[in-house]
């Protein structure tokens, strides 16, 4: 079969993929801050010493990380109606389930973060007078994030291409821009191909500047 | 809402209840999973080693497949040796769909193990490789009698969570009707509109799976612990 190109112009671009991509990255930018306050939380949590605040968070970021993230996004969209009681569109239900599903990803990555400021810091907090909460705010959590940070990026990077999965439930994201350009076109194929060079694209790129990223902070260390 | 566990022993409308067609999907997850995992293993070793010979072409290999297929998503992959490659090699159009599904599993999978090999190699002091080369091995030999052994032990645990990984996400293959765990759920709660009860039962099965292969690799680990290093008991 002969790959053919002639048949994409702005007007295919605009009106399909561009629609996708701006949903598959604020999908990603929802579930990034979402996931990222929330994982933090769940972190402290986890972190606090306090069994009644310990069991609840570990067992939301178990269970979370050992289901399959389709059966996630399946299980949010069928619960979410069931709960509120009226039908949810597949676009919000997303934003709901990657924010709820990252958050036990990145609650690792910050909870490794947090562990890996010296306790010193904390000791020194205190004995300056200040509280869990300032401690926390003002020593522990700045250096974890800035320790975490590469980790947290590239973690970002997987979201941005897990957002492919709410092929799932039908929501319009940047793979599902290709498959319906495709379907309108006649060219399955190449738009296909065209999904993969551009995710490729985009990720490639994000994990070339997160590593240059990395090297900054190393030297900062 | 009540509960209806009678779902299960429906009839599907083919002559097999619900339970038959989740536990032959639930065969399917497995075999995709295992199958995958063979594939990411054998191509994943071997571009993690490609990236930490002293050959320039060598490494530059390893690192494009690791790089290209770590950029793009799952489920684009799929569709690629889905659609894209046999639309593009005539000679692929016979091959089943099952295939497509574990090249593309597979080779996702290894871009990690060729990351998670290449760092247990790098892990050892540089003076194994040397002492290797000294006393006459070739560097293929040094690989397999010095390297290989030692790193393959390091990297154990992040090999587990990559197997545990390759269950979890078998379940895209839904998207090209692999008649997997995921792909039985939509279908069964279309059906039946009893979703609750059946994707509850479909994660339990995705639980009890990826246990078993965290146990499995744990036995494994167990097995072939080197007395005196770090991590074995005594």
């Amino acid at each position: 079969m002969n790959l053919s190109f002639a048949f994409i112009d702005w007007n295919l671009i605009s009106s399909f993929i561009l629609k996708g991509l701006i949903f598959s990255v604020q999908l990603t930018l929802v579930a990034m801050i979402g996931g990222i306050a929330l994982g933090t939380a769940l972190a402290l949590m986890r972190l606090s010493g306090k069994k009644w605040l310990e069991i609840p968070a570990a067992a939301y970021v178990n269970t979370l990380r050992s289901i399959p993230l389709v059966m996630v996004i399946l299980w949010f969209f069928l619960l979410i109606p069931l709960l509120i009681g009226h039908p949810m569109g597949a676009e919000v239900s997303a934003m709901i389930t990657f924010t709820v599903f990252e958050a036990a990803y990145y609650s690792e990555i910050m909870r490794a973060g947090i562990q890996s400021v010296p306790r010193g810091q904390v000791a020194a907090g205190y004995a300056v007078g200040m509280n869990y909460r300032q401690c926390m705010q003002l020593i522990v959590l700045p250096q974890a994030f800035r320790n975490m940070l590469p980790v947290l990026l590239t973690q970002t990077i997987i979201l941005f291409q897990d957002t492919s999965l709410v092929y799932a439930v039908g929501a319009y994201d940047l793979l599902k821009g290709f498959e319906v350009a495709g379907k309108n076109f006649n060219r399955p194929v190449e738009m296909y191909l065209l999904a993969a060079i551009t995710y490729f694209v985009i990720c490639f790129s994000l994990s070339m500047l997160v590593r240059r990223l990395q090297k900054k902070i190393a030297i900062i260390r | 809402m009540s509960w209806d566990w009678q779902v299960f022993f429906q009839d599907t409308g083919g002559g097999q209840t619900y339970f038959n067609w989740m536990m032959s999907a639930w065969g399917w997850t497995l075999l995709v999973s295992a199958c995958s995992l063979v594939v990411a293993l054998v191509v994943g070793s071997l571009m993690g080693v490609l990236r930490t010979t002293p050959v320039k072409a060598f490494v530059w290999i390893g690192n494009a497949w690791t790089e290209l297929f770590r950029n793009i998503p799952l489920l684009v992959q799929i569709f690629l040796w889905y659609h894209v490659i046999p639309s593009m090699f005539k000679s692929l159009q016979q091959v089943p769909d099952f295939i497509a599904v574990v090249v593309a599993l597979g080779f996702f999978t290894s871009a990690r193990i060729a990351e998670q090999v290449k760092a247990g190699i790098l892990a050892l002091p540089r003076g194994q490789r040397y002492a290797g080369l000294a006393v006459g091995l070739t560097l293929p030999q040094t690989y397999r009698y010095v390297l290989l052994p030692m790193a393959f032990r390091i990297v154990i645990p992040p090999l587990t969570s990559e197997s545990m990984n390759i269950v979890k996400n078998s379940s895209v293959a839904f998207a090209v009707s692999i008649s997997e765990l995921t792909f039985f759920a939509m279908q069964a709660q279309e059906e039946t509109s009893r979703g609750v009860e059946i994707y509850l039962a479909v994660t339990f099965l995705y639980f009890i799976s990826a246990f078993a292969v965290n146990r499995v690799a744990a036995f494994i680990e167990k097995r072939v612990r080197v007395p005196g290093m770090i991590g074995s008991a005594k």
